[in-house]
């Protein structure tokens, strides 16, 4: 048994310094000073630690720790090797940023108290921590459970409001859902041993059809809190349910413990995998991810929008893991390697743009408390730091260059473009074709984030009381700096992160990337006369062209310029009204994937003498699958409720012809 | 990087930068006389920018920073694919720097800034042609990605210079699958180029306006950064589609000035024909509908699709 090193050590005493300052909260739960002042920023200081820590672990040897906690014969293990210490890291530094931002932003007198909330929020960060650790099963469900009951009562901050009373069921409903099948994914796991260690699952022996039902449950269990599609529902009530530093939690974070599970899982836990499980989480993942973005073109709500975005993210996500899935099983090391990398990659980039923008919209929502699209606008002029910030989050998300949302779908990209190689009849020309379905999300992710950032910043202010926003306080600034330059610094410097990357893809699939010829700043991914991408050198030339542009047009321009109002072809009677909407946005997408919505329209006529317009989308899931699910779960409810009849001498009835059965069946 | 290497590549984003209004000159040119009347001459949108420079900038209100930054990042964008487009010479130090996806992307992000910039002053009609600029870019940008995978997937490679040396010198074979990607790439050319049928240069109706709509508020340098930038982009555009489909005449070892020389000959050749083609085409087809636009661009993205099926059927 290896030694328990100094980071898992280390990892431990964060998470349990983060219940410290939970508890610590609980001390003074009214007094926003202490915990906005000490606990929150103590908080964030645990993060860097976490993140320090994570950075260090990435290339050192697994470690493991065996505590005489939990049950009788099942004492506590941990372990903490590269994969665990890829995602501490990401936990670590995202939550940083969050923890800076939340110190600024949670405040007495909404809902629950702030001494509470710190608690609730820290066991939160301390169970992901816990999950990312766990070694045995029990561990796992025990750390899972509470990270998801914690995040419930953070969703529910808000409690008064029975929306979001309704949206913390659902999320609650699903939570379980999932995890009851991550519980029997680890009852097939085990193998008959019935042990629960992960050691144990890694070394039993599993016949295919055994694995594949494992595979499909883990797939189900961590889809759920994925927010993969059809198990998404939950992600756009809850999400803009919660405050938003929770919000970006959630989406940034918690929704990566979900890709975790599914990595352990498949490529640690389970033998050898068959080539169809990586088609299959393929599939699933180029859908939930069209499905996403289409949605998200349509929203009203600003946080809804980024919620329906996180599907799409995380579709990604998925798409990259079946891909690599499909190498592995094909014998494919390099190229496993490099969709591998793409994946976590994105991960970490999602957990860093996704959570800058939830904080910006919580910015937004203090300064005007207004989550409607149709009533924002022309707020770059009065929160300049929020604007600016967002604007580096907006374009990382949109996938441009040089920012690192293009670095991530960059390699997905070249990883598809190895899928020819696949043994696989059928499979090797069905696959590339996804590379067609990710290109499309790309783009339209760049069309919803034009969207979100058009409306909310730019333009003119769509409502008289926007005049008074005001720009975010010092704290929150710092945090949303903090994100900001990681979404710079994950853009510019891809090939120092992927070395790092390198300890995960060597621990979980045997290979890694190829780095000749990409230095420092590089991105060779497989040889350098294939693909390169260097984006110092490509920021530098556009920087460049751009300063020299700036200078040229300086020195040949007399530079006279003038303010006047907008000219607009001369049209006098211009206005705020007049602007495009979120619904307006969102209309040539309604138009061309008219089939994915389900849509209900109030037009009106040209006679209406009070002419009312409304469109709402739903998702068609909830009629497809919840609600028939719902009713049917009603039905048999009541049912079944025909036996409870309120009479203590009928319940006593049922006890003793269950005694009679028993019996009989013993004897 | 040798010096020589430098000096090409400076060569050739300056050759890019003059020549892109004189190739916008030309095809007006032809389109006048295609369509029977007295053309401008050839120097016209010289003219035209040098007009625009002399004007005083008027800046709205409302506008914040951005807009008037985003001109300058869409030259500052074009110029640096021109840098990276192997339209003379293969061996461009600056084309290691980013691949053909990356090309996309510096696409992209121009086509954002534009349009965050039409947004930004919050008139009716830039907001309109933002959204309208969006939904034709997110059709026709995996198409052009698609055509990109298609000779990709031939040449082993997504680096550009590869790919116009392949096609060149390696593989006289015939490809079906490129001739999908050719009528998809053409396709994307004329819609993201606010060509005829898609959109029309000389429009003055706002109501079918796209592109126009969105540059509206613009003036003096700023319009004339943004004019010249649309040159660029038509020429750059014009380049890819040379070295994806007809790379001959690029140069590939530059032991002498005067194989550059014969680059830059071939290359005007090339566009004056390109430039020709592309008037005919305008002038023979009307606009169509904004409604039908996607439908458009959704024929070229699934020939695009189509084009790497049949790549991938015909490899196995």
């Amino acid at each position: 048994m290896p030694e328990p090193g100094l980071g898992l050590v280390a990892a431990l005493a964060v998470a349990l310094g983060w219940l410290a300052v939970g508890l610590a909260g609980l001390l003074r739960p009214h007094s926003t000073f202490v915990v906005s002042r000490l606990l929150f920023p103590l908080g964030a200081a645990g993060s860097v630690a976490l993140a320090a820590t994570g950075l260090a672990a990435l290339l050192a040897p697994p470690a493991e720790l065996v505590l005489p906690l939990g049950l009788p014969d099942l004492p506590l293990h941990l372990r903490l090797d590269a994969l665990s210490a890829f995602f501490l890291f990401l936990l670590g530094s995202a939550s940083a940023g969050i923890s800076v931002f939340g110190a600024g932003y949670f405040r007495a007198g909404e809902g629950t108290s702030p001494g509470l909330l710190c608690l609730q929020y820290h066991v939160f960060l301390a169970s992901m921590t816990l999950v990312l650790l766990a070694n045995d099963a029990y561990a796992f469900m025990v750390s899972w459970e509470s990270m998801a009951l914690s995040s419930y009562f953070l969703v529910a901050t808000q409690h008064r409001i029975p929306e979001i009373r309704q949206a913390g069921f659902l999320y609650l409903l699903l939570a379980h859902v999932g995890a009851i099948a991550i519980l029997l994914c680890f009852g097939v796991l085990q193998g008959g041993s019935w042990h629960f260690t992960f050691d144990a699952m890694r070394a039993a022996e599993l016949p295919a059809a055994r694995a594949s039902l494992a595979f499909a449950l883990a797939v189900l269990g961590f889809g759920a809190k994925a927010g993969l599609v059809p198990l998404h529902v939950w992600l756009p009530e809850a999400h803009p349910a919660a405050p938003s530093p929770v919000s970006a939690l959630m989406s940034g974070v918690m929704l990566k413990t979900a890709v975790y599970g599914v990595l352990r899982v498949t490529f640690d836990l389970l033998p050898a995998p068959l080539w169809w499980w990586g088609a299959a989480l393929l599939a699933l993942g180029l859908f939930s991810a069209l499905y996403g973005v289409v949605f998200a073109a349509v929203q009203t709500d600003m946080k809804r929008l980024l919620a329906y975005s996180s599907i799409e993210n995380l579709g990604i996500v998925f798409a990259g893991t079946g891909l690599a899935l499909l190498f592995h099983a094909a014998g494919m090391g390099a190229p496993a390697a490099l969709a591998l990398a793409a994946t976590l990659y994105h991960c970490l980039n999602h957990a860093m743009f996704k959570s800058l923008l939830f904080l910006a919209t919580g910015s937004v929502l203090h300064a005007t408390g207004e989550r409607n699209l149709g009533k924002l606008g022309g707020l770059i002029r009065r929160m300049p730091w929020v604007a600016w910030t967002a604007l580096v989050g907006t374009l990382a998300i949109a996938g441009l260059p040089p920012l690192n949302g293009f670095v991530s779908e960059w390699m997905l990209l070249q990883a598809f473009l190895l899928t020819p190689d696949v043994p696989q009849p059928f499979m090797n020309m069905l696959v590339p074709l996804g590379a067609s379905l990710l290109a499309l999300t790309a783009a339209l992710a760049a069309y919803v984030m034009v969207k979100f950032y058009g409306v909310i910043f730019l333009g003119q202010m769509r409502e008289r009381t926007l005049a008074q926003a005001h720009d975010c306080g010092r704290l929150e600034r710092l945090g949303l700096l903090w994100l900001a330059a990681c979404c710079v610094l994950l853009g510019l410097l891809p090939a120092l992160v992927l070395r790092l990357l390198d300890g995960v893809t060597g621990e979980l699939l045997g290979a890694g990337l190829a780095h000749a010829g990409s230095g420092v700043f590089g991105l060779v991914p497989v040889a350098p006369e294939r693909a390169a991408y260097r984006p110092v050198v490509f920021l530098v030339g556009i920087v460049l062209v751009l300063g020299l542009t700036v200078l040229v047009a300086k020195r040949m321009y007399h530079g006279r310029t003038r303010r006047a109002p907008a000219w607009d072809c001369g049209f006098p009677l211009q206005d705020a009204r007049m602007q495009d909407t979120a619904e307006g946005f969102g209309q040539p997408i309604r138009h061309i994937f008219d089939p994915f919505f389900r849509m209900r329209r109030e037009l009106p006529s040209p006679f209406d003498e009070h002419p009312v317009y409304r469109v709402t989308v739903e998702d068609r899931f909830w009629g497809v699958l919840y609600l028939p699910l719902a009713r049917a779960v009603r039905r048999t409810a009541t049912v079944v409720g025909r036996l409870q009849t309120g009479r203590i001498s009928v319940y006593l009835a049922y006890s003793f012809v269950t005694l009679l059965v028993l019996l009989v069946i013993v004897l | 990087m040798t010096a020589v290497a430098l000096f090409t590549q400076l060569f050739a984003v300056t050759v890019a930068v003059v020549l892109a209004p004189l190739f916008l000159g030309w095809v007006n040119m032809c389109r006048a006389w295609l369509q029977n009347r007295a053309a401008p001459p050839l120097t016209q949108p010289y003219r035209m920018i040098r007009k625009l420079l002399r004007k005083d900038a008027v800046i709205a209100t409302d506008a914040s920073q951005l807009f008037v930054f985003a001109p300058y990042v869409l030259f500052g964008s074009m110029v640096t694919a021109a840098a990276i487009i192997p339209a003379l010479a293969v061996d461009l130090p600056f084309a290691r720097a980013a691949d053909a996806i990356a090309l996309v992307g510096l696409f992209a992000t121009a086509r954002v800034f534009i349009a965050l910039a039409a947004i930004d002053t919050g008139t009716a009609f830039g907001t309109l042609g933002a959204r309208r600029e969006m939904m034709l870019g997110f059709l026709a940008e995996p198409a052009l990605l698609m055509v990109f995978f298609t000779a990709s997937l031939i040449a082993g490679s997504t680096e550009l210079p590869v790919l116009a040396d392949v096609h060149q010198y390696r593989s006289l074979a015939i490809h079906p699958g490129l001739a999908f990607a050719a009528i998809a790439f053409l396709m994307v050319l004329l819609a993201e180029n606010a060509r005829i049928p898609v959109d029309n240069p000389a429009t003055h109706l706002e109501l079918t306006m796209i592109h126009e709509a969105m540059v509206l508020e613009y003036s003096a340098r700023h319009l004339a950064l943004i004019e010249w930038a649309s040159a660029l982009k038509l020429f750059n555009y014009a380049c890819i589609g040379f070295a994806l489909f007809v790379p001959w005449g690029v140069a590939r070892d530059l032991d002498s000035p005067r194989v550059l020389a014969l680059a830059l000959a071939v290359l005007c050749a090339k566009l004056a024909v390109a430039g020709a083609v592309l008037a005919l085409i305008e002038t023979l087809n009307a606009k169509i509908r904004i409604f039908r636009a996607p439908e458009f661009l959704a024929m070229a993205f699934m020939l695009a699709v189509l084009g790497l099926l049949v790549r991938l059927l015909l490899q196995s």
